[in-house]
């Protein structure tokens, strides 16, 4: 009973920052799947009803419910954009963003130069160092966060250093990769380690820690190998948890990766953007603004649906 | 009488708590025989739960020593085989998969896996599972829950059956179906059983044994009663037998008046 009490008490201390956090974790635990739920409620009465027209009608219903909305959201925000825009100032009108957009959609990637590279690559480049960055934080945060979760000592250890890390921003570990790597590109990849990997220890410790003692005594009966207990218990336990500092983590690395890019150059949205202000271009840096946007969502909702997939409540 | 499978003797259980050392359990004796099947009865909280935690070895006593076929207990082992109170199924697991996890442990050093999942279905039939056997627990009843439980704990084939309020959260009626199914498994496989209940009726109709509890803190065994009915038992027949209605009052009359609880 102790040595649970002790696994629990740093925890909760190092999460106390982190309410949020747990909120989210216990959130995709339990709330996902009312929401998975609903859409399967919203058509089961449609097999009942008499024939398919019916049941054409109400798919169109749900449709319309769920897109009209946001679509109506979005006409509000260009509408007041427009409005903004209409005496003129600095800010560029809807009309002339979208002009701007079809032409450098019409060719993201082409290639004149380091310098001078479609939207399409400087996106890419991006993505490529958040990936490497978040992937290499995932290797190291997620085992970090078993270790964690498992051992009290361990925990004790740690806590006060991550807690004190944790907090600052990732643009000042900039200059130090710059020192360690004496180059642009692996500091942006260090920032992104260094500001990811803490999600996904915190979520993955946190896990741990709350697995079921049920389950555990289950595995104590059955004497179940060290791996046995690993693969069949702690790791589809924790999984929910794990997914959340993943998403926790790659929002945080898409965040951060147009700051890290602004100061460091080359290639990359965020520099990309700093260009385009040096350039005058203040059409292109809103539809970076959309672009980053539109990536982040896209980002976050994978890991949502991948969160669902592995969602055992859900299944 | 038969042998002894299982020696309490002068066993206690205190907890290290905020406030001090809480002495839950003092001077168990208690010996159970192979084959029988026991009941443990007491108020709430006096230490019930903490008594079969002992004998699955889930933890160890404070003081004195706990035998199992003449070896000290020193830790939980698939011969003495738990259903938990809550069930405790793996919900990332078909109910088929849960049982399986069991027979894979206790078997596969001897057995391939065709035998393995041959005896994982005969689980699930003894239970009258074998039709949900693809299902994850989010899927099935409560009821059905507890079976499933039930059959992990004997697809492990193990010595001592120990059970705490495994009828608890049912309904009366699911109730009922399942203490005659699990009579009729403990005939067929004369395991031991260990059971924890709130039950009065439920004790006097399974068990050959009667452990009633004292109230706690510092609960040791009050009276045991032994449950004099000729097994196979009816329910329907018990209801009207005289030695089932003394049973039933002896055990009401240590729970109620000589154990009367303080409103904690
Ligand atoms: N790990 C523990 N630490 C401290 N006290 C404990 C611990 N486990 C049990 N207790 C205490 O021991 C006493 C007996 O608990 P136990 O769970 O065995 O009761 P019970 O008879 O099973 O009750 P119920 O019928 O409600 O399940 C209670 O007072 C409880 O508070
Ligand atoms: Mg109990």
């Amino acid at each position: 009973m102790s040595a649970a009490a002790m696994t629990d008490q740093p925890v909760k201390e190092l999460g106390e920052g982190e309410a949020g956090k747990a909120v989210e974790a216990g959130r995709v635990a339990s709330y996902k799947p009312a929401v998975v739920g609903a859409p399967v409620m919203a058509a089961a009465p449609a097999p009942t009803g008499a024939g398919l027209g019916e049941r054409l009608q109400v798919a169109l219903q749900a449709l319309l419910r769920a897109f009209v909305p946001p679509v109506a959201g979005l006409a509000l925000l260009i509408g007041l954009w427009h409005l903004a825009t209409l005496n003129g100032g600095g800010i560029p009108s809807p009309g002339k963003t979208w002009d701007a957009a079809v032409v450098l959609f019409s060719d993201p990637f082409y290639r004149e130069g380091p310098n001078d590279q479609g939207i399409g690559w400087n996106v890419l480049a991006s993505l490529q160092r958040v990936g490497m960055g978040f992937g290499i934080a995932a290797l190291v945060g997620i085992p970090a966060g078993f270790l964690l979760g498992r051992f009290a000592i361990l925990s004790r250890m740690l806590n006060p250093i991550i807690s004190l890390l944790r907090p600052v921003s990732p643009l000042a570990w900039l200059p130090i990769g710059l020192l360690v790597f004496q180059r642009a590109d692996p500091a942006a990849t260090w920032t992104i380690f260094i500001c990811s990997i803490w999600p996904m220890v915190l979520n993955t410790a946190q896990g741990v820690t709350r697995v079921p003692q049920d389950y555990l005594n289950v595995a104590r009966v059955l004497k179940l190998s060290e791996w046995k207990v690993f693969t069949k218990i702690l790791f589809p336990a924790v999984l929910p948890y794990m997914l959340t500092g993943i998403r926790l983590s790659i929002g945080t690395a898409w965040l951060v990766i147009v700051a890290a890019e602004m100061l460091t150059g080359g290639v990359g949205i965020g520099f990309w953007v700093w260009d385009e202000w040096n350039n005058l271009k203040v059409e292109h840096i809103i539809i970076a603004i959309f672009v980053i946007g539109i990536v982040g969502l896209a980002l976050e909702q994978a890991l949502m649906l991948l969160a669902r997939r592995f969602n055992y409540e859900s299944r | 009488m038969s042998k002894k499978i299982v020696q309490i003797e002068n066993v206690g259980q205190t907890f290290a708590t905020k406030k001090g050392t809480f002495t839950a359990l003092r001077d168990i004796h208690l010996d159970i025989h192979e084959g029988e099947s026991v009941s443990l009865i007491g108020h709430s909280g006096c230490g019930k739960s903490t008594l079969l935690n002992l004998i699955a070895g889930l933890t160890l006593p404070s003081t004195g020593v706990m035998l199992c076929e003449g070896r000290e207990i020193a830790g939980p082992g698939p011969e003495r085989a738990v259903v938990f109170q809550n069930h405790s199924l793996l919900p990332w697991l078909t109910c088929f998969d849960n049982v399986y996890l069991a027979v894979e442990r206790v078997f596969s050093a001897k057995e391939g896996k065709v035998k393995l999942k041959e005896r994982t279905r005969e689980a699930l039939a003894l239970v009258g599972l074998s039709h949900a056997e693809s299902k994850y627990p989010h899927e099935i009843s409560g009821g059905m829950k507890q079976r499933v439980g039930i059959a992990r704990a004997l697809s492990m084939q193990p010595r001592i059956l120990l059970m705490d309020e495994p009828f608890g959260a049912l309904d009366a009626l699911t109730r009922a179906n399942l203490q005659d199914e699990l009579m009729k498994i403990l005939a067929a496989t004369r395991a031991t059983m260990v059971m924890v209940t709130h039950d009065v009726d439920e004790a006097v109709l399974l068990s050959d044994r009667v452990v009633m509890l004292t109230n706690g803190p510092a609960a040791t065994v009050g009276e045991i009663l032994d449950v004099k009915l000729e097994r196979p038992r009816d329910r329907l027949a018990l209801a009207h037998d005289p030695v089932f209605g003394n049973c039933r009052a002896a055990i009401m009359e240590f729970l109620y008046q000589k154990q009367l609880r303080v409103a904690a």
